[in-house]
C-alpha cells in the first residue's frame, strides 16, 4: 500500500491527498488533468484494468455532479478510485477510451443517465434509453415515474409515453437530501392510499 | 353407369377408424396441440419458461416443445419478462414478421403490467402494443401456471372459428381485436415440503 501511496503522490491533477477507508484509495482529480492522470496510472503504475466509469449526482450541492472511475492493476492486485467533480454549467470531461477501451460503453451510460458530456468519445450516444429521448433519467430532480415524453416512430408506433402510475410503487424515491429512509420509503404509502384509510376508518 | 356412392348417414360404418366433427373443430384441434412458441425471453421469467420445458415440467406433454427462435416459424409468443421501450421495438418487430394464426401469453407480473418497475423505462404492460391472449400472474409464477396459461390458451384456440378467420386474415389481426377476450391464470402456487400435490392456477 505504501508502493501505491507513493505513486499517487505524483499523480498529474491531483488535487488533496488520497483518502483511504478500509483499504480503498480515492483521490481527487483536476477534471481538466483526468487524461493525463489516467495514462499515467495506466503506463507508469500498471494499472490495466478499468473497472466502472460512474456519474453521480450530488443533488443541491455545488459542484453538483461527479465522475468516477474504479481502476484496477492485475499484476499489483490494488484497486485505486479516481473522482472528477462536474459543474452543473460546464458538464464536459475528457473521455479516457484513448486509454482504456472499455471506457467507451461506461461514459456513454453516463452521458445517457446523466447528461455529462465526454470530450473526443469516438460515438458518444445513448446507450440505455432510446434515441431521441430529451431526459437524462438518473438525475436526482428527475420523477422516478418518468415524463410524458414523445415516442418515435420507429419504437412500438408513433405515440406518447406516460408517466409510469406511482400508486404501488415500491421504491418511489422523493428528489433532494435527507435520510434514505425518508428518501426511499419501502412500503408504498402514496397520499391517495392515505385518504382511502382515512375515509375507511 | 355405376350407381352413385352413398356416403354420410345412409352407409353402414363397418370400421371404427372414421370421425364425424366439424372442420373448424378439426382444425382447431390441430393447431391447439402444436402450439410453436417464439421464446421471447427478456428477464428471470425466461428462466422459469426454460424450466417449463425441461424434463421435469416437460412442455412437450402439451405440443409446444419447438421453442422457434425464428418468428416465421412460431405461433405463440411468450413474452417472459420485463419489457423496457427500447426493447419493445424490437418486441412488436418480431411480432409482426409471426404468421397468422398467432397468439400471444403475457407471462408474468412485469409482462402483464409492469410489475413492481412503476419507472421511466418500462412498458407497464406488453398489451399497450400487443394483442394478449393469456395474462400469467406471479413474480415469476412457476411453470405449472405456465403450462396452466398454454392450456388456458388452447381451450381459447378450440373455441374459434378457423375458417371464418382464414377466409378474412385480418379479422382478428386488426391486431387488437380479441373476439373471446384474453384469460387471466392466477398463478399463485406456495410449495409445501412434502405436498404432492401440484396445484395449478391457484385451484384448491
Amino acid at each position: 500500500m505504501t508502493n501505491l501511496q507513493s505513486l499517487i503522490t505524483n499523480l498529474p491533477g491531483r488535487l488533496g491527498e488520497p483518502v483511504e477507508f478500509r483499504g480503498e484509495v480515492t483521490v481527487m482529480v483536476d477534471r481538466a488533468k483526468i487524461l493525463d492522470a489516467c495514462r499515467y496510472l495506466k503506463e507508469q503504475c500498471g494499472f490495466d484494468m478499468l473497472t466502472d466509469i460512474a456519474g453521480v449526482d450530488n443533488y443541491g450541492e455545488d459542484p453538483r455532479y461527479a465522475v468516477v472511475y474504479h481502476v484496477y492493476s492485475l499484476p499489483h492486485r490494488c484497486m485505486v478510485r479516481l473522482k472528477v467533480a462536474v459543474p452543473e454549467d460546464d458538464m464536459v470531461v475528457d473521455s479516457v477510451v484513448s486509454v482504456w477501451r472499455t471506457a467507451d460503453w461506461h461514459e456513454r451510460e453516463a452521458f445517457d443517465m446523466f447528461g455529462i458530456r465526454f470530450r473526443n468519445h469516438p460515438n458518444l450516444k445513448r446507450i440505455l434509453m432510446w434515441d431521441g429521448y430529451p431526459y437524462h433519467p438518473l438525475r436526482k430532480d428527475f420523477p422516478l415515474a418518468g415524463m410524458e415524453t414523445e415516442l418515435p416512430e420507429t419504437a412500438v408506433g408513433a405515440g406518447r409515453v406516460e408517466a409510469a402510475p406511482m400508486l404501488g410503487g415500491p421504491f418511489v424515491t422523493t428528489p433532494g437530501a435527507g435520510t434514505a429512509a425518508r428518501r426511499e420509503p419501502r412500503q408504498a404509502d402514496t397520499s391517495a392510499e392515505r385518504a382511502d384509510k382515512k375515509g375507511a376508518s | 353407369m355405376s350407381d352413385p356412392v352413398v356416403i354420410g348417414v345412409d352407409q353402414k360404418i363397418e370400421s371404427r377408424d372414421l370421425i364425424v366433427t366439424r372442420l373448424d373443430a378439426a382444425v382447431d384441434w390441430c393447431r391447439k396441440n402444436s402450439v410453436w412458441p417464439m421464446p421471447m425471453g427478456l428477464a428471470c421469467c425466461a428462466i422459469e419458461l426454460m424450466a417449463a420445458g425441461a424434463s421435469r415440467f416437460d412442455i412437450a406433454r402439451f405440443g409446444a416443445e419447438v421453442m422457434r427462435f425464428s418468428p416465421r416459424q412460431s405461433d405463440l409468443m411468450i413474452v417472459a419478462g420485463t419489457c423496457v421501450y427500447k426493447m419493445a421495438g424490437v418486441v412488436k418487430r418480431v411480432w409482426d414478421q409471426m404468421a397468422e394464426p398467432k397468439w400471444c401469453i403475457a407471462m408474468g407480473a412485469c409482462a402483464s403490467t409492469g410489475g413492481m418497475y412503476r419507472s421511466y423505462a418500462v412498458v407497464q404492460g406488453v398489451d399497450r402494443f400487443l394483442p394478449v391472449d393469456v395474462y400469467i400472474s406471479g413474480c415469476p409464477p412457476r411453470p405449472e401456471a405456465l403450462l396452466e396459461g398454454l392450456m388456458a390458451l388452447q381451450r381459447k384456440i378450440q373455441q374459434e372459428a378457423a375458417l371464418k378467420n382464414m377466409k378474412r386474415s385480418d379479422q382478428r389481426g386488426g391486431l387488437y381485436a380479441m373476439p373471446q377476450g384474453p384469460v387471466i391464470v392466477r398463478g399463485e402456487y406456495a410449495p409445501q415440503m412434502g405436498d404432492r400435490r401440484l396445484e395449478i392456477g391457484g385451484r384448491k
